[in-house]
């Protein structure tokens, strides 16, 4: 690699992540001050340790990723083995198109629109607010579902067809044919989309800043509320204790990969 | 039972599956769409209006200037092309600063590769809530740019609260989505297409324009989209960086929610969507013209 590519390569690193390093470093600051390094220091951890509001809404978080993500996985999987059968190629685009919408619009679309059907729905039933925790959780599998689908729909049209045609003619039921041999073939694609739905729904602040009640706070909706306020380094404890979550993630989903292609290819071998 | 009507059921079956999935797509992926226009449409008793988009098109605000004068502005008007204008910007800076990063990361060692997308993904995992937030502290009169600069003897300079630190939220905050998918057509490119232009008297820069370029732009096409889509709609942003002075359109619609005047909230969200969908379809327009252009 030329030296001009290095020296660039170097310096997008640099501006992509200077502001972590910096609430990394500021996170075990003594004093205060985001900008001046008063000596190590703990006190902001144990801050955030003591922040109720704080530990909830990162319960609250876990739960609704939790609970978005397997339902959009199961209803997405389902979903795209069911479209992947529709012949007719008008009512195929049809479903593409709509299926893609969640995906090309802005966030603050897909929020306000959940938002205002969901205040009609709660007028008609005289509810003074119709927004909870139940809200929060239709708008996280809307935006969740497509990218379900989308993992799965190509897996679907690389795997062998004759197989589950096969398995039938060999005394299975249908039931058990899907179980026992379309499944396994479907699920790197299924676990990619449970992954990438569980992590988007962890992440997303906008889509839950408009369909969330005053009664369920989330993370995200909790950092929000933070920052709107005077300037603490306790959200950079949080952010840094984030940050290695993440990292630790990350490095776990890079080391299965790793050994995905290990077994496949031990698998060639022996063939 | 023969075995094509088997297969038949089955697939009768299975095509039953994505039953749930479209009545869920219909009520909550359709249905609030059309809720939008109809917000958009009707006063708060819900009788059909067309005020609410009129208020966007015609309602003024004064401006004062540093120095005193006073101007009237259509509100809405400037705030919409302030947005566009940003959006714009920080898109043309995502893809400068980003396209390189793509084309060196694609002429690595595939292991390397692997490592350095993984690398940039990282900033995306955490949440642009705290990211543009450190952008803020980072760039903020007593920051540390400005507390380095007064040490090693220079003049600090003020940026927190100008359009400029807007930008530089947003760049920050969306350029992996512009590296990403362009590196991954890039991926893809065969190497012996730039050694057959090398060989036939192309030069760097020529390979890169003739061949590289016009190969990567569905790349280019979808980066250009995840940048300017969230960037144009964010509201987060130029609260903390423009100190709340440059009101984007994001904002107006927050605003509107905030003061609970959900009926121009969503005439505003109706007129930003239309907008974006005929830009989108411009855009995907003007790309494929291109792209035969270059083939010919």
């Amino acid at each position: 690699m030329k030296a001009v590519s290095k020296i660039y390569m170097a310096l997008a690193f640099v501006f992509l992540f200077a502001p972590i390093v910096l609430m990394l470093v500021f996170s075990f600051n003594d004093s205060k001050s985001l900008s001046v390094f008063a000596g190590f220091s703990l006190k902001w951890y144990r801050e955030l340790l003591r922040d109720e509001q704080t530990l909830t809404s990162v319960k609250n978080t876990l739960i609704l990723a939790l609970s978005s993500s397997v339902i959009s996985t199961v209803m997405g999987t389902a979903a795209a083995v069911g479209i992947d059968k529709i012949r007719s190629k008008w009512y195929r685009t049809a479903i593409d198109t709509v299926t893609n919408i969640p995906m090309v619009n802005p966030d603050i679309i897909t929020g306000i629109s959940l938002m205002l059907m969901f205040v009609f729905v709660g007028r008609i039933f005289g509810a003074s607010t119709s927004l909870s925790f139940w809200t929060m959780l239709i708008a996280h599998i809307t935006f969740c579902l497509p990218y379900v689908i989308l993992q799965v729909l190509p897996k679907l049209s690389q795997s062998d067809r004759a197989l589950p045609e096969a398995a039938r003619d060999l005394g299975c039921s249908p039931v058990q044919a899907f179980f026992k041999v379309q499944l396994p073939e479907l699920m790197p694609g299924i676990l990619t989309g449970l992954i990438m739905a569980f992590t988007l729904s962890l992440d997303d602040f906008v889509v839950s800043y408009f369909t969330a009640g005053t009664g369920f706070q989330t993370l995200p909706i909790r950092i929000y509320g933070m920052t709107k306020k005077t300037v603490t380094p306790k959200m950079y404890a949080l952010s840094t204790l984030i940050f290695f979550a993440v990292l630790i993630l990350l490095m776990l989903s890079n080391l299965a990969d790793r050994d995905e292609s290990k077994t496949v290819k031990k698998h060639k071998k022996t063939k | 039972m023969n075995s094509s009507a088997v297969k038949e059921k089955s697939s009768a079956l299975q095509r039953f599956l994505a039953a749930p999935y479209m009545v869920w797509a219909v009520l909550f992926i359709l249905v609030p769409l059309v809720f939008i226009a109809y917000y958009a449409f009707t006063d708060d008793n819900f009788s059909f209006t067309f005020d609410n988009i009129a208020r966007f098109f015609n309602a003024t605000s004064e401006i004062t200037a540093e120095s005193g004068e006073v101007t009237e502005v259509r509100t809405y008007i400037l705030i919409f092309r302030r947005s566009v204008r940003l959006a714009v910007i920080s898109t043309l800076i995502c893809f400068l600063l980003g396209y390189p990063v793509a084309y060196i990361i694609s002429r690595m060692k595939p292991r390397t590769q692997k490592t350095m997308i993984t690398v940039i993904m990282i900033p995306m995992w955490m949440n642009f809530l705290i990211r543009t937030y450190a952008w803020m502290n980072i760039l903020q009169d007593t920051g540390i740019i400005n507390l380095l600069l007064v040490k090693i003897g220079l003049q600090p300079f003020h940026i927190i609260g100008t359009q400029a630190a807007v930008v530089i939220g947003m760049v920050y905050d969306y350029l992996p989505y512009m590296i990403l998918p362009i590196y991954s057509v890039m991926a893809k490119l065969d190497v012996k297409l730039f050694e057959a232009a090398h060989d036939l008297g192309c030069t760097s820069f020529g390979v890169l324009r003739r061949v590289v370029f016009p190969l990567t732009m569905p790349g280019v096409i979808s980066g250009i989209t995840m940048v300017l889509i969230p960037s144009v709609s964010t509201f987060y942003i130029s609260q903390k960086l423009g100190s709340g002075k440059f009101f984007l359109i994001g904002d107006a619609i927050e605003g509107q929610y905030i003061a609970n005047n959900l009926h121009f909230a969503a005439a505003i969200a109706f007129i930003m969507m239309i907008i974006l969908l005929a830009a989108m379809a411009l855009l995907r327009r003007l790309a494929e013209i291109k792209f035969k252009g270059a083939r010919t």
